[in-house]
């Protein structure tokens, strides 16, 4: 019975999957989301990338990384580039620009974990946003990337269909390896990091591997955002883009994959919806941001991932009635 | 003698980053906290020291007191309503709210302020420039070097001599205990931040009549590259912090010297990965061994 019922909520979350893409996407057809809310959600599916992948590293690893932006760049620019140069029609280029984005971010990952891996919490903080700068300045003074001016005339192939899909593989990917006995190994590193050790756990190993998981899907959100932009700038990506993507990890909760989803929806909107206070948009911004951790540190979800279960509980809770039946707790998608 | 001239200019940064570095080395010291909002505490004290200097019309030596007065208050008021509330929750959480101090008080200037630069009055125009065998030296880099060791010896020995500076090392090496032993740990990181605060504003008066412009962002690179200054020396230890900056000033003077300017900022962060490759609790660090 039990596996029944895991396929089961397997297929449910299949279904909803599939659901919000044929009505997000039916909804765009027809004009009622317009272009401008098209741009919007392109942006919300990138940041939920990039939000899942840095929470392997930060919530699930528990090491605090504040050079993703890097990883980022380092994706976007080499996706640009098989565009632009590769000479491939452009939709052939794409798929293949955004695979080689990831690779090639994944790559750095590996070159920048093995020596900045070995450093902990504050430390490894610091060297990845040293990283992080290095590549930026690196890029921004080769010949090849364009120096200052970026690159531009980046073909525009971004849509709506690859944006969700890709979301919805990274966040599919990150909930089968948490769930998996690689993820049980890289969560066992965040909570006791000697305990994993002594229980035979190659903590090496699993900490590089997550942390090149999480650059591989940086550098494939990188690829998507080059092909969204026309123009990329290396200047973009600095050390306040890295600290975007952490705060949007933890305003979700450090360790909740549903919670990173939820966040980064929230801080790709709410700007949006504050763009007539523009002035005052930045300062809100920090506001909230101070009063959140004050008041609630462990972000809007902390561990828990949002089930039906919990859901259902809350539903419950708001109607004041007592709590109802639940539906077993499914891995979310 | 242009090795020179890059030398004394180097030297002339790396006071500024140097006095700098000793907030973020002192606070993280005390409360292992990296201050983000740090540069930008160093950023309102430009403004505050331009309009001490042009709508008050004071003269230089009033400026710098009004403007570390103020700053200092600003570092407790942060402190304070930001930071204590966090003292005991994640790292990380105390972390993201630095990011957001920061963000707020850079935002703050720019609402009331504008995001567009302002000039920066140079009062010591009329100073004269200095020539020794050839070299010629202004009067705000000798200025700066000296001001920077006075200021630092004065707070070797109020760190080494005073009572105050006892109670600091103490709750920096063990808070715990210091509690027990009766110090009031509070009033301890409260003039914590406001020493820390103090020099950066007045290295954010050297550095503005050095790059005499003032705009909201003007504290994130060089609070950032401190900040580097304070790892490198071997955070939370202030010779560590001095020394440090000395070092990323020449590193980085001599690289826009010989190399290019455009990879001085690769230079500061490779030397900053280097260094915690090799040894990472920094130049004048000890390792600490983790115990079980």
């Amino acid at each position: 019975m039990k596996l029944s019922k895991i396929q089961r909520s397997y297929l449910y979350n299949a279904l909803a999957v599939v659901g919000v893409f044929i009505v997000l996407y039916v909804l765009q057809l027809t004009g009622l989301i317009g272009r401008y809310y098209q741009g919007i959600l392109l942006t919300l599916l990138i940041n939920i990338v990039l939000t899942v992948s840095l929470n392997l590293a930060t919530g699930f690893l528990g090491q605090l990384t504040l050079g993703h932006a890097g990883f980022v760049s380092v994706g976007a620019y080499t996706a640009a580039l098989i565009s632009l140069r590769s000479g491939l029609p452009e939709a052939v280029a794409f798929p293949i620009a955004l695979v080689s984005g990831g690779v090639v971010a994944a790559v750095f990952g590996i070159m920048i974990g093995i020596p900045a891996l070995r450093l902990r919490g504050d430390y490894l903080a610091i060297i990845t946003l040293g990283f992080g700068e290095i590549i930026r300045v690196v890029i921004l003074n080769l010949k090849f990337t364009g120096g200052a001016s970026g690159l531009n005339g980046i073909p525009i192939m971004t849509n709506f269909p690859y944006a969700y899909s890709i979301a919805v593989l990274t966040i599919t990917v990150m909930f089968l390896l948490i769930r998996s006995r690689h993820g049980r190994a890289i969560i066992s590193i965040r909570e006791d990091e000697i305990a994993a050790e002594s229980s035979g756990i190659n903590t090496t190993y699993y900490k590089l591997l997550a942390f090149t998981i999480a650059a591989f899907f940086a550098g494939v959100a990188g690829g998507l955002q080059a092909h969204m932009l026309f123009v990329i700038d290396a200047n973009k990506f600095g050390f306040i883009y890295s600290v975007d993507i952490m705060v949007m990890v933890v305003l979700g909760g450090m360790g909740s994959i549903t919670g990173s989803i939820l966040a980064a929806s929230i801080l790709t909107i709410l700007p949006e919806l504050l763009r007539d206070l523009a002035q005052y948009r930045m300062l809100i911004y920090s506001i909230l941001l101070i009063v959140l951790m004050l008041y609630r540190p462990a972000g809007l979800l902390g561990r828990h991932e949002l089930s039906q279960k919990i859901l259902g509980q809350w539903a419950g809770r708001l109607g004041g009635k007592k709590r109802t039946p639940t539906t077993p707790d499914s891995p979310e998608a | 003698m242009t090795f020179l001239t890059y030398f004394l200019n180097g030297l002339q940064a790396g006071s500024i980053y140097a006095l700098i570095a000793l907030g973020y080395t002192m606070v993280y010291g005390i409360v292992k906290l990296i201050n983000f909002a740090h540069g930008d505490v160093m950023m309102v004290g430009a403004y505050v020291a331009l309009f001490s200097l042009t709508s008050f019309n004071l003269p230089l030596w009033a400026t710098v007191l009004v403007t570390m007065l103020f700053t200092a208050v600003l570092g407790v008021v942060i402190e304070r309503f930001a930071y204590k509330p966090l003292r005991k929750s994640a790292r990380i959480s105390a972390l993201i709210t630095a990011i957001g101090v920061s963000l707020l008080l850079q935002n703050l200037v720019m609402l009331i302020f504008s995001p567009n630069p302002l000039p920066f009055p140079d009062p010591l125009k009329a100073a004269p420039v200095f020539e020794i065998g050839g070299l010629k030296v202004s009067t705000l880099t000798v200025g700066t070097i000296v001001a920077a060791f006075i200021l630092m010896a004065i707070l070797t020995l109020f760190i080494t001599k005073t009572r105050m500076g006892k109670a600091m090392r103490a709750v920096s090496e063990d808070t715990g205990a210091a509690i027990l032993m009766g110090i009031n740990v509070n009033t301890t990181i409260s003039v914590t931040f406001a020493i820390g605060s103090a020099l950066a504003s007045f290295a954010a008066i050297l550095y503005v009549l050095a790059y005499p412009q003032i705009q909201p962002y003007m504290g994130s690179m060089p609070g950032l590259k401190a900040f580097v200054a304070a790892v490198l020396g071997g955070i939370g230890i202030i010779p560590g912090a001095m020394v440090g900056g000395m070092v990323l000033g020449i590193a980085e003077s001599l690289t826009k010297g010989y190399i290019s300017s455009q990879f001085s900022d690769a230079v500061v962060f490779g030397i900053l990965i280097l260094v915690l490759l090799f040894k990472p609790s920094g130049l004048f660090g000890r390792n600490v061994r983790e115990k079980v």
